[in-house]
Order: C-alpha cells, then structure tokens, then sequence
C-alpha cells in the first residue's frame, strides 16, 4: 500500500509538469513538493471547482487535495476511508495532498479536535458529487440511465449486464469531471457542496473498519519525510541565539570566533534577534555557541515561581467574563448548611514536542517564497509570512511537511518565522532546527491556570450551589492562529508589538462538563501576560486549550462534594448530569473497571506504605465524551503515585476508524498524564529554566500504566466528532481523586509528584 | 577536517569531516540518511538512536571519530533485502506510533533489547527503553508490539 502510494505521487508529479525539487532520500519518502516552473503565483486555490478538491488521473487514482494536515493521530487515513467509501474506489486508490497552500484550500489548519468532524464534510461532498459526475459520463457511454448503473472499485457497470462496464480512468481520461460548488462557511467551517448527495452511514463498508495507517508502514520502515527531512538546493543552516532574558536588548555581536569555523556564511542581527548561518548543521550549531553576544541586562519580569499563584490571585485581571448566573448562588452560599471550598492550581506548561521545531524558508521578496513547515494551519503562516515579508500573499507559498507531534501552536511557527528572517538576510534558502532548549524553553506555553470553587449544601445534604471563579493566562496571548506578522517570536524580537493577542477563559460548563445544580455562578478572569513581547512565558494553545486545568479543578471539586455527601462519585456525576451521553460514558466506563459503588476515599485496611485506590474523571468537549477512570498505587512513605490502569469510555458519535481511535486516546491518556503527574515550566525572574527533558520531565517507560482498556461507544446514527482532545482533559483529575481514593488526601496543585503527595500526607497526618 | 571512513548499513563511506562532528550531523548532512533524527543533542531522548557493533549508542553526542571502523546501522539499514525486520512488522502490526519521530530509538533500542534478551520481562523491557522519550504517548502500543517481536522471534526461532 505505502509502494502505491509513493508511486502515484511520482506520477501526479509527473502529470502536473511540476518540478520536484532536490531530495535525495531514501525510496518512498517524496511527498508532493512540487513547484511549478517558474510559477509567478502561488495563490490558494478557491474552493469553489471540483478540481481544487479531487482529480482522477488516468490510472484512476484519486488524487484529494485538503487544507488539512497529519499531526501524527491518523486523520489522513481517516480522510481516504471517507473518500473511498463515496466514491466506492479502492482505500489504495485515495492519495492526499495536505497543506500546501499552493493547492489546497483554505481549511483553517488543524485545531480543535475539528478535522474529522467539520474538515471531512467537504471532502465527503466533493467525492459524492464526482461519482454523480463519473456515473453521468458513464450512463452516456453505456448507454443506460445512472441508476441502471453500479460501482465497484472505481469500475462502472451496468447491474443488469455487468459485462458492460467502464472504469473511472477511462470516463476521467474522455470527459469533463469538473463542476461548480456552492461554498458556504471559512476555516475551519468551509464546506462546499455539489451534484451528489453523500451516502447514508447504515451502508457503510470502508468507514468505521479497522485500516492500518497509511503513513505508519513507511515511517516504521523508514521511508517516511519529517519536515527535517526537506533539502533544497543551495540550501543552508541556520541556528539562533535567543536573548540572555525577557526584554535584553542587544547591545553588540563579536562573531570573530564564529567566522573562524570552517562553512561560517553570515551573522544576522535585527533588533533583538540574533541568528547565525552557515553551509552545514554542525557549523551552524557550533557558531551560534562562538557568537559572543552582548545583551543588556534582562527584565526582572517574572514574579519568583513560588510566588506564581499569589501573584494570580491578587493581580488585576486583564478581562473579567461572567459566564454563568443561574439562580442565587450567593444566596444559597450565605445560607448553606455546610460550605465546601476548594481551590486549584495548574502551572505553564511546554509543548515540549519531540524533535524542536524545524523549517525551511526560501525567500524572495522579488518573486515567489516557499516555506516548508510542520506548523498545523499553513494558510495562516502563509498569510503571516507576506505581511512579515510585505509581499502580496500570492507570493508566498507554505508548504506543510510533519513535523514532530504538534499539539496546538508549539512554536513551529516561529522556527518558520526564523527561516523567514534567515533566509531574507542571506538570500538562500535555509534550514533552521532549533535546539531543545529554544523548544523547551523558547517555545509557546500552554497557560497556567488557578481555581476557586464553592458549594453550598443543604441539610438532606443536597448541593444547592456552586461558585466558580478561574483566573488563567490566555490560551491566546500568543494568536493560536498565527496569521499575522506579530504573532512570532522572531518577529517580536526584532521589534513587532505582539497585537493580535485574544483574550481566551477558562470557563465552567466549557472546558469542564456542564453539571446541573439549581444556583450557578461562574466567573472567568484573564490574567495579562508578564511581558509584551519575546517571552520565553508566553502562552497559546497547548492540546486542549484551558481543558485539563479546568477540568482538573472542577472534576476534584466533584469529587470532593461526593465525598463531602457521602456519596459514589460516579453516582455523585450522574445525579448532576442531564445528558444522556455523558451519563452512559460513566457508566460504561464503571462497568469495565468493575467499579465497586462506594463513597471515596477507600476504607483504610492496609498496613504497609503501599495503597491503592480508583478516581473518575468526566470530558465533554465539542460533542464527544469520555469518561475516564484511574487506578493507582500510592507510596505513602515516599508519596510516589504511579498509574496501574486507565479505563477509558469514548463516544465521539460516529467511527471512522476504530484501530485508529484506541492508538490516539491510548496516547492521550498517556500524554494527559504525564502533564498531570510531571510537568511543569519552571523559572526565574527572568528566564524560563525548563530547557531539557532533565529540567522538564516528562513521563517515561517505567511510569506507563500496565493496562489500558479502551471502550467505544460507536454511534453511526450521529455525526462524527472530534478525538484528537477530549480524551486528554479529565486525565489528571480522575488520577488525583484516585490518590485521594487511596489516601484519604486530597493534593490540589499538579504536577501531582511525590514530593507534593507526600506533602500533603504529612499535613493530614500532622 | 580529516577524512574518516565509515560503515554504514554495509556500505563503506569516505567524507571530509571534522573529527568531533557527532555522528548524528554526518549520517543526516553528508550521508542523507534521515532516520536518525535530532531531538536534544544531549542524549537525554533517544531519536538520534543507532546501533554500533549491534550496541544502540546516541548519535548526538558520539564523535564521528569514535565510530570509524565499527559497524553502524541505521533504521534505514534493518530491513534486509526489501523484508522488514520482524521487529517492525511488529511495530507496523500493532500501529504503535503517533507522530512517529521518536520511532527511530524505539525500533533500534527494541532490536538491541531482544538481540540481547530475547525473552525480556516486563520490567526489563521497560529498564531498557527508560532513556527514551515518546512525546505523543504511544508506549502502550510500543509494549504491545515489543512483546510481539519477541513472540514472533521465538517461534521463528
């Protein structure tokens, strides 16, 4: 299948008279990046035409063209099984082309667990639409009407006489398969609709099967293309020198010593952004080190990290959103029987991906740019990079090639931009990869976020009131589409004001589920960021957004109000829950952890320093739910938690591919909790001192849970929602309220680590 | 520069090079050989991985000086003869990847392990592969597809 596939690129290569330019790789690891000869243009097809959206060549593969990308989840195979299945052509058939601006529309990227459920209507639309087309051209050419007519595998036929058939090579070859669209919608919203009418789901036979990952295979054989991988010709290397703190100003470069390394190109000096280029890799990285760069002394712009939450608590909030007013909470508060109160505490924390980011920019401002990146809404780059470069945005061409992971806006953006800069100043294309501490501790954060909640409850011991109140960073400070020129670190350090910030809350009943209780009253608050611009503390969209801070205050709090009732947490949520769907992922969930219905925490029978215990939390997110469920050992000499099972119920409405959901919620559960239980950006007054996996650790081997079991709950009756987040955001709660379980303590700040364990242990005991 | 031999996947290389170049920048920059994959630069995540004299060692942080003479293998290097080793058919089987990038440690340091053990406990397995960094969290499936090879291993045996 993987041979296929590369071979058909080569061949639409070929079919388009395009240029494929200069890799040397090993076979099977091209992907389109085509340049059409001396293009003058690069302008973004409009949606509007069949054929910016599906063409069929004449051996009848079926070439898809998307505004989206793969950041390692399976959305491409995901995307082929849909437009196999409308087009009845074989899964081998489908080939995509994702993300180049050059032509595909503009889909808005990928974000929010949106690509399946909103990104795959117009290419299930297009492909219905071109069989309509296809059994049109093939009713004139058989001689019978379209619905005397049947489709196998890309061959039409008649269902009376099949001997009389014709193939979609043949019909694509002699006719026109173009056609209008209606357009409705922009981003990550646009559809287009045509002729045909989409099949109905009961009459699925490709959809919802188990089909391996057509980019696994050749990436474990090692024939798959990273964006690391792009080489173009005359191509150099870059490396930049970030400032020696937030709001240093360069006084002066002495690269004597870096001239002197052997394939040393140019210094590039713009405001406070510092570069180096050189012929290779090696040379760059070790004349990046050789640059003695004088900088001014950092701002103190940092309040001292233990002093992170105070300062959360008691500064001015930047914008203040009341969100929810039902009832009297304040009334119902002042009156309560018994009060609880709790508050919460999640901190920055870094994208962290595994390789940093990585780009390659080609820059001309007097002709076309092209800029291969692995950041995940390439038309915005696209946009950014023109008004960056102030060249008209059919000028610059963003070509999106994966890079490592993604997980919102990690910074792959500013690499781009650096290359931008780079390759400006020398006038050759150049490579940047940062290194792991321009990621680490240069890259964008994901916000950090504190919570106070309050519940009144009434003599029979009923939760009469909640009140909600979060004060958090924005998950926009930095614009988490980054289309505009202010929106990049390098940009920002050569003197661009960040202004295209937005102000995103972290907010009840969004972020966290909507439960029900007579009187409501929720408060969001956004906290301005420490400084303006080219901070290495700037925060953005990290894998859902606001979603596991929030979630881990307000599925504690449930917890605690369970066990402040008396009550089994599970019951405890589905007495406060009113829609059916969540109900049934906790149930369904409870069912195969073999739930034992109890009020936590567990009664206290053993004798030694280990205790176990189970946690539950709940996600609803964009119509897709997930209940989650934590067994977990607890040291309580050392305060080590370690997670021995995760119990998963997922429902997001219909399945494209169910293979292709467990391995993304198995690594979401993953990934969720080693945010919950290790991560966390540290730092000084000025500098962020996460630089390394050592300094920012996250979870390995040893810490993986030796069992997790997925459960899903397909609904072919409801649309598909999206997978790629909601499984990440109750994670750390339902680990903590299984610590809680266990302990009988309750820990309420993450990263939940022994050290924090253990301290909330003595002060119970004490 | 100093001109350094190298064998790599069975193949012998001649480049100029500065001796103290890591490995990792020589395999990518001069010999195109991408699957050994920048991640730290400091050894602390294992994406650079590759197998010298059949022992998995960071690329990042060898000197290519340190590797003339021996034996290296790359990922691009496993597959013998168009067939894949049995311990990527197993990885490929259990779809055991997000992203992928970090794969490359994963894959040789699973190869090295059961070369070495063919039968590793869970433990063992999991001491083994402690160095290496998966970002997206697919170590769930990775178990999985190790046990597999091992299974797979021994009945072919």
């Amino acid at each position: 299948m993987a041979t296929k596939h590369v071979l058909s690129r080569r061949e639409f290569v070929k079919d388009t008279g395009g240029l494929l330019i200069g890799f040397s790789l090993a076979d099977g690891a091209v992907l389109p990046q085509v340049l059409a000869a001396a293009a003058e243009t690069a302008a973004t097809p409009s949606p509007n035409r069949l054929d910016a959206w599906l063409r069929i060549d004449r051996d009848g593969n079926v070439h898809v063209f998307t505004g989206k990308a793969e950041i390692g989840m399976g959305v491409e195979t995901g995307f082929t099984q849909i437009v196999a299945e409308e087009l009845d052509v074989p899964f081998s058939r489908v080939i995509f082309v994702m993300g180049d601006t050059s032509s595909t529309a503009d889909q808005g990227g990928v974000g929010g667990s949106t690509s399946i459920a909103l990104g795959s209507k117009p290419l299930r639309n297009v492909s219905a639409t071109a069989r309509t087309l296809l059994l049109r051209l093939a009713a004139k050419n058989l001689g019978a009407s379209p619905d005397e007519l049947q489709v196998r595998e890309g061959v039409v036929s008649v269902k009376a006489d099949p001997s009389r058939k014709i193939s979609y090579a043949e019909l694509a070859a002699s006719g026109d398969l173009d056609d209008a669209l209606k357009v409705s919608g922009e981003g990550f919203a646009l559809n287009v609709e045509g002729l045909g009418k989409p099949k109905d789901p009961s009459s699925y036979t490709v959809v919802g099967q188990p089909i391996p990952r057509v980019d696994l295979g050749p990436k474990i054989l090692g024939k798959w293309q990273y964006v690391t991988d792009v080489r173009v010709p005359g191509m150099l290397h870059g490396r930049v020198v970030r400032p020696a703190g937030v709001g240093a100003k360069l006084m002066g470069v002495d690269d004597s010593g870096a001239k002197k390394i052997s394939g040393y190109v140019q210094t590039v000096t713009k405001g406070n952004f510092v570069g180096v280029v050189a012929e290779n890799e090696w040379a760059a990285i070790r004349a990046a080190k050789a640059l003695r760069v004088n900088w001014s002394a950092p701002e103190r712009a940092f309040p001292e990290q233990k002093d992170l939450y105070q300062h959360m608590r008691t500064v001015a909030p930047k914008a203040t959103k009341e969100t929810m007013k039902k009832g009297d909470a304040a009334g119902a508060l002042a009156s309560a029987t018994k009060r609880v109160q709790a508050s919460y505490e999640v901190p920055f924390q870094s994208h962290a991906t595994m390789g940093p980011g990585c780009a390659v920019a080609d820059i001309h401002t007097d002709g076309l740019s092209t800029i291969w990146s692995g950041g995940q809404k390439p038309h915005a780059l696209q946009k950014g990079f023109a008004e960056l470069l102030r060249v008209p945005l059919d000028r610059v061409r963003v070509i999106w090639v994966e890079d490592a992971g993604s997980y919102g806006r990690p910074g792959f953006e500013d690499t781009a931009a650096d290359a931008v800069l780079l390759s400006q100043a020398v006038g050759k294309p150049v490579r940047v990869q940062w290194s792991r501490a321009d990621m680490t501790a240069w890259g964008t954060k994901g916000p950090a976020a504190v919570y106070d909640l309050a519940a009144a409850i009434d003599e029979h011991g009923e939760i009469t009131a909640v009140d909600f109140t979060s004060r958090a960073f924005s998950g926009g400070e930095i614009m988490f589409v980054p289309a505009t020129a202010d929106n990049y670190l390098g940009a920002q350090l050569t003197g661009i004001p960040n202004t295209s910030g937005v102000d995103e809350f972290a907010q009840w009943g969004v972020q966290a589920p909507a439960y029900v209780f007579a009187n409501v009253h929720a408060v969001s608050h956004v906290l301005s960021g420490f400084y303006a611009a080219g901070s290495p503390l700037r925060s953005t969209h990290l894998r859902d957004p606001e979603g596991p801070q929030t979630s881990f205050a307000v599925e504690s709090f449930m917890d605690e109000l369970a066990a402040a009732t008396g009550a089994d947490p599970i019951e405890f949520r589905l007495r406060h829950l009113d829609n059916a769907r969540a109900k049934a992922v906790l149930t369904a969930a409870a069912e195969r952890a073999g739930w034992e219905r109890r009020p936590s925490p567990k009664p206290d029978k053993a004798s030694g320093d280990i205790v176990t215990g189970r946690g539950v939390g709940l996600s609803t997110r964009g119509g897709t739910y997930v209940g989650t469920i934590a067994e977990v050992e607890v040291n309580r000499r050392t305060g080590a938690a370690l997670v021995m099972r995760f119990v998963c119920a997922h429902d997001c409405g219909l399945i494209i591919n169910p293979e292709a959901l467990r391995g993304t919620i198995a690594a979401n559960l993953i990934q969720s909790m080693s945010r919950g239980m290790k991560e966390e950006v540290t730092f000084d007054r000025s500098n962020v001192t996460s630089v390394d996996w050592t300094t920012y650790p996250i979870a390995r081997a040893p810490e993986i849970p030796a069992q997790v079991d997925i459960v899903l709950l397909n609904h072919p009756e409801l649309p598909p929602s999206g997978a790629g987040e909601p499984s990440s955001r109750a994670t750390a709660a339902a680990i903590a309220n299984a610590i809680f379980d266990a302990t009988g303590v309750r820990v309420r700040q993450t990263p939940l680590t022994p050290a924090r364990v253990k301290a909330a242990l003595s002060v119970a005991r004490a | 520069m100093s001109r350094t031999s190298l064998r790599v996947n069975g193949q012998s290389h001649t480049i100029d090079v500065e001796p103290d170049c890591p490995l990792l920048y020589v395999l990518r920059d001069n010999l195109a050989l991408n699957n050994p994959r920048f991640g730290c630069g400091l050894g602390q995540c294992g994406a650079c991985t590759v197998l010298l004299d059949n022992r998995t060692v960071r690329s990042c942080t060898l000197p290519v000086s340190a590797a003339a003479g021996k034996e290296i293998v790359t990922l691009e290097g496993l597959a013998t003869e168009g067939n894949p080793h049995p311990v990527q058919k197993a990885f490929i089987q259990e779809q055991a990847f997000q992203c992928g990038y970090c794969l490359n440690g994963w894959v040789l340091t699973a190869k090295a392990l059961l070369d070495k053990n063919p039968h590793p406990s869970d433990e063992e397995m999991r001491n083994a592969f402690e160095s290496l960094i998966c970002r997206c969290g697919s170590h769930v499936r990775i178990f999985a597809a190790v046990r597999h090879a091992a299974d797979e291993m021994k009945r072919s045996a």
